[in-house]
């Protein structure tokens, strides 16, 4: 007769399962990656760039970061604060007025005709900027375009942006383009 | 009077244990499908900087990461305290980021390439010459997708 085997004791099993739980509690990392998304410009061959752009002054914001993080909004000293205000004035130009962008008219879906802005952000930076300085104002740009979709989605759907669907998101974003130009390296202010 | 009392122990009967390796195992199974093992030793020392408008990198298989920032203590002696870039394990030059993106390339699939994003992890006290150089790199090698990566800035 086969001599019956002895069972495994299982009591230990808990004790291995810990050990487990234990090292994967101690190497897990739960934070998600996020940051700023940005697309960058395609490149082009330094040669074939011409200087000739053809935009008009008053259709382009001008955003100046010196060496010492100093900020140059339009051709006159500003502070971070102050940089999403003037932003969303530049964008949303609600008087028409002369300096701030020329508007054209467009056909978006659900808003019919609707005056759509020409306005380009252009923000440049020196060598010796701080990175932190620029991710600040990167952010105030961002941020000021945000807060305008923000505004007309709940003016026109009342739901918030993020509640939207595809197509109804895709039209705002063509109303407030996202349009921040990180121009060419070049030297800003003075030494 | 003795009649009411009960003949058995006060005692209460011990909790049975027989389930705690199954609800070990759940938690087990929970963290080991959410982990993600950090897959670089940082060779250069990162201080991300704050931002507000922040997005998720959902698909952490088409990312591929440039860390920028001061060498950590051991390794200053060899390659001094300006702010150096790291890919994969080790140190490089502005010149590698090509061959580095068209290696990471390679490395995904066809239909995935173009849904590639590279994220820059720099300290915020880098200046912006070598951020800038990385930038025309990329642009240079068509990975125009880019994820400035920060922190979230709690709101005072």
């Amino acid at each position: 007769m086969a001599k019956k085997t002895p069972e495994v004791p299982s009591s230990s099993l808990a004790d291995i399962a810990f050990m487990l739980l234990i090292f994967f509690l101690v190497t897990t990392t739960m934070d998600v990656d996020s940051g700023l998304e940005r697309r960058l410009p395609q490149w082009v061959d330094p040669e074939e760039l011409d200087d000739d752009q053809q935009i008009k002054e008053r259709n382009v914001f001008v955003v100046l970061v010196n060496r010492n993080n100093d900020l140059l909004v339009e051709g006159e000293y500003s502070r971070i604060e102050e940089l999403r205000e003037r932003t969303k004035e530049f964008m949303k130009n609600p008087y028409n007025d002369e300096a701030l962008p020329e508007k054209e008219p467009k056909e978006v879906q659900y808003f019919g005709e609707v005056m759509i802005t020409k306005g380009v952000i252009s923000l440049r930076n020196d060598m010796d900027t701080k990175y932190g300085t620029y991710i600040a104002v990167q952010n105030e740009l961002v941020a000021a375009i945000n807060e305008l979709r923000e505004e007309l989605s709940k003016s026109h759907f009342g739901k918030s942006y993020k509640d939207l669907t595809k197509e109804q998101q895709e039209s705002i974003r063509e109303i407030y383009p996202s349009r921040i130009s990180e121009a060419e390296p070049k030297k800003v202010g003075g030494n | 009077m003795s009649k009411f009392k009960k003949s058995g122990s006060n005692e209460l009967p011990a909790i049975s244990t027989a389930s705690l390796p199954d609800i070990v195992f759940m938690l087990l199974f929970f963290f080991m499908v959410t982990t993600t093992m950090r897959e670089v030793t940082y060779m250069v020392k990162i201080t991300l900087p704050t931002a507000t408008e922040l997005s998720k990198l959902e698909k952490k298989s088409l990312v591929s990461y440039i860390y920028v920032g001061e060498p950590i203590p051991q390794y200053q002696k060899t390659f001094g305290v300006a702010p150096r870039i790291q890919l994969n394990d080790q140190f490089a030059n502005v010149a590698d980021i090509q061959d580095y993106i068209i290696a990471e390339r390679e490395a995904r699939n066809e239909a995935e390439r173009n849904q590639m994003i590279t994220s820059l992890k720099v300290d915020e006290n880098t200046t912006m010459g070598i951020i800038t150089d990385i930038k025309q790199e990329l642009r240079k090698s068509a990975a125009l997708h880019i994820n400035y990566s920060s922190r979230k800035k709690v709101e005072r």
